[in-house]
């Protein structure tokens, strides 16, 4: 059996390690070396009910908590299968080495956006170097024994999809420029779709979207690509936003804006539940509005100076690092200008709970697919949802039949790369009008303008993501109703006939049902 | 504020390197990494002999200090890309080459593939589910840390890419493991650690001293020696 996985964040060592426990080789390919991996990035945490924390949390409220987070988008199927896991898949992370802090029942969970209990395993804010550290060794251990084949630097350059069937994939040597071909099954973990809105997201400019793109132009569907998420909580620094972690507002951080010249604690008077920890699409949308009202300023800040100092200490110290470093404010002494940025992409490669593409023998897993989060995504469950992902689809691809092999004449594909003035052109098109608020005016102004780029597209990539990047739009176009991370000025209500995924091919757009739920029992 | 930047150039592994210059203008609080982004999206740059400059290729990732990838030599000292504030450079003077220790594989990247090889190589990985203590939790997170950028190799004194010692791009992530050993559960890491990192350290800790990510690198090393030398073990 011949298994090829695309992308060494969280998800692409969750499936290599998956595979190489059950002594099955693969090879491993990405861009750049594990340890420069978006996943290294993460920093507030990973949700799981462990029920650490004296509130009687339990599989049902993680559930229910990140399906309504996901505004009913989401396959409830696979999220139940997902949160069932999580207490598992943290457990074993911490089996790995990841030096959680634990108490007398086990390990630490504080409070994150959208979840009415403390239900997200953290080491302080950075969470997701944690993990990644962690996998890095255990997979090693695997490439020692040449089960893992690793091909660091080197970028995928050709899909080969016949007769919408995966035969495997070729990939190109940053290096060397040399290509490889590599017959056999396929899974994606290649990441978000980060390359559409380069220099406007808070990841990493690693993730191009160059492999979604490839999945369109093969007849791959895709979903759900109206769906990105804006954090409430970043800063625009030299290249990039930067991101202030929810764990911020975990840990006692509060938004206010500066109404006629007072502060105004607008979430706490709104939500007075939640307050400031509403899902990241609620938060957005309020800064949105209330930096438009006139009594206010154009200008929210996120207020960390009641954070305890040991907190500071104990769980924050690198975000607080980060921000005296980039932005010259020390948060525990000053509020912190914020505004929403460019964070998660809810869409992706459309997936089922298996794990498996709309073609045979290719799976997705990780941001780079469309599951689990629905319309918007809580924090603390992609990092789970990577690792898990990860998981399933390894599993599913072992258990699948294999298919035929690339045929010589596949495996010679040209390679071409998108040149930055050319991204940063279709970027500046997708940023402004896929804002939080969008409508057909603007979504069809976007269309014009990336049309206009055609002519600009000077090699296949080029043509490829300018095609991405018009589906991308195309949904939301389609979406004719307000939902999560999807807000219409148009249609500003969800619609109960929209509760359905959006699918998008190189030929059409459609909606599909989401699948119904099954019983409980028949999951486990 | 105005900038004279020199570039050392090299086509591809093989091929002679060059020095390039370029004057530019770019606001003081960017990073050499959005320099160079900006660099890179000038559709006809030209460097003060009006020869054409061309893509600059160059390695980034986060843009925010966590993953290593865009380490180089900025006017002779090697650190993150992302990391160097315009403004520090007072004369406008910048000076950028790759990593000396590792081969050049074109212009400022270089092949760092060596650092994970020698990981691999002293087995830098748990046999047995961690042994979890409080005790050695701000090891094991400090430790797990270190972004593998190989700043500190290039300022070590004794490590070389085809050498036996490999610095404390190894000794830092073995720390963690070996922060897991017990009397009768040795990690096999350790007699390697005794052969690749103990034997050959001089322990001038310039190491310490340049690692971007500001981790306590001295720590790590009397740590982890203490653990796999000396057999004192964390109970
Ligand atoms: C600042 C920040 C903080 C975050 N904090 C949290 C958090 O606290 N909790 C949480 O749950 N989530 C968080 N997230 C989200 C989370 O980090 C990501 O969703 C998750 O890490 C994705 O993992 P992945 O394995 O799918 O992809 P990634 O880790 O992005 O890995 C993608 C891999 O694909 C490779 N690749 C990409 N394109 C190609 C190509 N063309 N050819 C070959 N290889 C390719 C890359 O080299 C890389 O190895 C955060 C994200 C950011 C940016
Ligand atoms: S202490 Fe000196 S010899 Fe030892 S790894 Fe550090 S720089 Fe190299
Ligand atoms: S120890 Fe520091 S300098 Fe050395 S590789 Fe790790 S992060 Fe870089
Ligand atoms: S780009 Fe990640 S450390 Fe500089």
């Amino acid at each position: 059996m011949s298994i090829t996985i695309i992308g060494a964040g969280l998800a692409g060592l969750s499936a290599a390690l998956t595979l190489a426990e059950q002594g099955v080789s693969c090879n491993l390919v990405s861009a750049q070396a594990s340890e420069r991996a978006q996943s290294v990035m993460a920093e507030g945490g990973i949700n799981a009910s462990l029920d650490t924390m004296g509130e009687d949390d339990a599989v049902t409220y993680h559930f229910e908590d990140t399906m309504r987070g996901g505004v009913n988008l989401a396959d409830p199927n696979a999220v139940w299968g997902l949160c069932q896991n999580a207490p598992a898949v943290v457990r074993r992370l911490y089996a790995l080495g990841v030096p959680f802090s634990t108490n007398e029942r086990g390990i630490v969970q504080r409070n994150f956006g959208g979840q009415k209990k403390k239900r997200t395993a953290f080491v302080k804010s950075s969470t997701g170097k944690m993990l990644m550290t962690a996998l890095i060794d255990e997979v090693r251990k695997y490439e020692a024994g040449g089960l893992v084949r690793r091909f660091a630097h080197h970028r995928v350059s050709a899909l080969h999809i016949e007769s919408n069937a995966c035969r495997g994939v070729t990939v190109t040597d940053d290096y060397t420029n040399e290509a490889l071909t590599f017959s056999g099954s396929v899974i994606l973990a290649c990441g978000g779709m980060n390359g559409l809105f380069e220099g406007l997201t808070t990841g990493t400019t690693q993730n191009t979207a160059d492999v979604a793109a490839l999945c369109l132009e093969n007849g791959v569907e895709l979903a759900n690509l109206e769906f990105i998420q804006y954090h409430p909580t970043t800063i625009g620094i030299s290249g990039k936003r930067l991101l202030v972690s929810e764990a911020a507002r975990g840990e006692g951080g509060r938004l206010f804006v500066r109404k006629n010249g007072k502060p105004w604690y607008f979430m706490e008077e709104k939500y007075p539940e939640l307050k400031n920890l509403m899902p990241r699409d609620v938060v957005s949308a309020e800064m949105t509005a209330v930096t438009a009202m006139p009594e206010c300023e154009n200008q929210v800040y996120l207020d960390m100076t009641g954070i305890a100092r040991d907190v500071w200490k104990t769980r924050l110290s690198d975000l607080r690092e980060q921000l005296v470093h980039y932005l010259h404010i020390d948060p525990a002494k000053a509020p912190v200008p914020v505004s929403p940025g460019i964070h998660y992409f809810m869409g992706g490669i459309w997936v089922d709970e298996q794990h498996r593409t709309s073609a045979a023998n290719l799976y997705a897993a990780g941001e780079c697919a469309c599951q689990y989060h629905g319309a918007n995504r809580l924090g603390g469950n992609s990092l789970l949802g990577a690792v898990y992902g990860g998981m399933v689809a390894a599993q599913t691809a072992m258990s699948d039949p294999e298919t035929d092999r690339v045929s010589p004449e596949q495996a010679e594909e040209q390679n071409a790369e998108v040149s930055p003035s050319f991204r940063a052109r279709v970027s500046a098109v997708l940023g402004a009008y896929l804002k939080i608020l969008r409508s057909e005016s603007g979504l069809r102004q976007a269309l014009e303008e990336l049309n206009a780029l055609s002519a600009a597209a000077g090699n296949p990539a080029e043509v490829r993501l300018l095609r991405l990047a018009a589906a991308t739009v195309n949904c939301a176009l389609f979406r004719k109703e307000s939902r999560g991370a999807h807000r219409r000025t148009d249609y500003p209500v969800a619609e109960r006939g929209c509760q359905k995924q959006t699918i998008v091919t190189n030929t059409e757009i459609f909606y599909r049902e989401i699948p119904e739920r099954r019983s409980h029992e028949a999951i486990d | 504020m105005k900038l004279l930047i020199e570039i050392l150039r090299q086509a591809s592994r093989t091929s002679a390197p060059y020095k390039q210059t370029i004057a530019y203008e770019a606001p003081p609080e960017d990073t050499v990494a959005t320099l160079l982004k900006r660099l890179n999206s000038e559709e006809k740059l030209t460097d003060t002999s009006k020869s054409p400059v061309g893509s600059i290729y160059w390695q980034c990732s986060c843009l925010q200090k966590k993953c290593g990838a865009c380490a180089m030599r900025i006017n002779g000292t090697p650190r993150l890309a992302c990391d160097a504030k315009l403004g520090e450079f007072k004369r406008g003077r910048l000076v950028l080459e790759p990593l000396k220790k590792f081969p050049t594989v074109r212009d400022l990247i270089v092949d760092r593939g060596v650092m994970m090889e020698n990981l691999k190589a002293i087995h830098n990985w748990l046999e047995q589910s961690a042994r979890q203590s409080e005790k050695t939790v701000d090891l094991r997170y400090d430790a797990s840390r270190c972004l593998q950028c190989g700043c500190c190799l290039e300022v070590c004194p004794n490590f070389t890419a085809d050498g036996s010692f490999y610095g404390a791009a190894a000794f830092v992530p073995a720390s963690r493991i070996l922060a897991q050993a017990e009397k009768d559960n040795p990690q096999a890491l350790a007699a390697y650690y005794k052969e690749n990192i103990f034997s050959g350290c001089g322990k001038s800790l310039s190491c310490h001293h340049i690692c971007p990510a500001e981790i306590d690198v001295e720590h790590k090393l009397a740590n982890a020696n203490a653990v796999a030398v000396w057999k004192r073990y964390f109970r």
